[in-house]
């Protein structure tokens, strides 16, 4: 079973890597997405250092969904879904896979690079840990989340408009954990509660989202 | 001795279609007293409210249909679990019949809300953990519309809409305390929702009248609209 999970993680991560343009493509969007903001806002210093968690994470949110519609579209073009379904490896090892290889190419990546966001935002430096913390816990469970949501939409016309409609509600508790926890460290108080259910939130997703996942993936592949 | 109860036998499209008729004629013809008594109740017996005035007197829709909001949803997924445990056809159509009228309801309850906010809070919306909460039911049942309505093989809608459902209904209280607890980090109790005193009693009774009007329209709509869905679908 680790084999067969550690087989596709590899597999997506390769592929990924060949079309190194895709990844890119979400984490610009991240980048410009936040640096929207002061133009829109002002950038008088004190409203951004207010603003800056909320900001990073709608763009976190956003920029996970955008390659979510990748997660499962090329797989079912080729077919390599459907052997995958009726393959002998457990469907919900293998939807536990692609999403932590999508993870690792969408979600990592946002965890690196927003440090530079929180720069331009002037993010006290001693937030930069809690940020990171907090994208590091929040950020798979969006993409399990997700999974469920590109799953279902699979195959369908105007999936990519659909799958943020069905996906963004469900990314309310994340987004208010995770921006709530940099907020809470701005304002000198310990994040730990936050952080906690966070993870929480984390251990629930890894232990059901599977299974809604794979019978979704059941559904639209009937 | 055959007692028991075949609980299947109308599950089958077929068989319940008469039914949901008679069932939705009833209800239908129930409604209409009963709106007619809890408005009555609300507008002309029960007495002004001493903080509020007049414009308390909106909770008689509001309440009522914030509630129908609510439940409908537990009832859409628990159709929907239905459907996808016993593979019913009918359970499915149960689903998307009763997604527009939850949806109604809610859009309802905000709207209804929102009047009620501007003379008592001096605003048409706050972020308040109710407020937000409700406002994501209604994307919740506008995304389980949406994707229904995208899907155009019936069965796959049906069983696409059903898990959403239910990741939905198991989603609803994480979200709703999430809310809770963000609002409480941002703001103070500048404004709250739950009323302080206790009901007086004709209040309570304008308002469980309505509340059952309510109970007794939805009903009818969805049965009527199962029925629709059945004709479409099985001719």
């Amino acid at each position: 079973m680790l084999a067969v999970a550690r087989c596709i993680v590899h597999r997506d991560l390769l592929l990924g890597l060949r079309r190194r343009s895709d990844i890119a493509t979400a984490l610009l969007f991240f980048v410009i997405v936040a640096s929207l903001f002061p133009l829109g806002v002002g950038a008088e210093p004190n409203l951004l250092r207010a603003i800056a968690p909320g900001v990073i994470w709608v763009a976190a949110l956003l920029s996970s969904m955008l390659s979510l519609a990748r997660l499962f579209a090329a797989d079912h073009a080729d077919g390599t879904l459907e052997q995958m379904l009726l393959g002998a490896a457990p469907l919900g090892v293998v939807v536990v896979a692609k999403g932590l290889a999508h993870w690792l190419v969408s979600g990592l990546p946002l965890v690196a690079i927003a440090p530079l966001i929180a720069l331009q935002y002037d993010l006290a430096p001693g937030l930069y840990g809690v940020l990171a913390l907090s994208l590091l816990l929040g950020t798979p469970v969006l993409s399990l989340i997700g999974a469920i949501g590109a799953a279902l939409t699979l195959g369908l016309r105007g999936g990519g408009v659909l799958l943020a409609l069905l996906v963004l509600p469900l990314y309310v508790p994340v987004l208010i954990l995770g921006a709530g926890s940099v907020e809470m460290a701005a304002a000198g108080l310990a994040p730990d509660g936050q952080l906690l259910l966070l993870g929480a939130l984390l251990v629930v997703a890894a232990a059901f989202a599977p299974w809604a996942i794979a019978a979704a993936l059941r559904i639209a592949m009937d | 001795m055959n007692t028991t109860v075949r609980w299947f036998r109308f599950s089958s499209p077929q068989t319940f279609f008469p039914l949901a008729g008679t069932i939705a004629r009833w209800c239908a013809l129930g409604a209409v007293p009963l709106a007619v008594a809890g408005l009555y109740v609300g507008f002309l017996v029960a007495p002004t409210d001493a903080q509020q005035g007049e414009v308390y007197r909106i909770i008689y829709i509001h309440v009522p249909a914030a509630w129908m909001s609510m439940f409908i949803y537990l009832v859409m997924a628990l159709w929907a679990a239905l459907g996808l445990a016993f593979n019913t056809r009918l359970s499915g159509m149960m689903a998307s019949a009763l997604a527009p009228t939850g949806a109604l309801f809610t859009f309802i309850a905000l709207w209804t809300g929102s009047l009620w906010g501007r003379p008592t809070w001096g605003t048409y919306w706050v972020w308040d953990a109710r407020l937000t909460s409700e406002l994501i039911l209604l994307f919740l049942y506008l995304g389980f519309i949406a994707l229904q309505a995208a899907i155009d093989d019936p069965r796959r809608a049906d069983r696409a809409g059903a898990l959403l459902a239910i990741v939905g209904a198991v989603n609803i209280p994480i979200i709703h305390y999430s809310v809770v607890w963000w609002n409480t980090l941002h703001q103070g109790a500048s404004v709250s929702v739950t009323k302080g005193a206790s009901m007086q009693s004709q209040m309570l009774t304008g308002m469980l009248l309505m509340a059952l009007a309510f109970w007794m329209y939805s009903i009818a709509v969805t049965l009527v609209r199962v029925r629709c869905i059945i004709k479409e679908r099985e001719g």
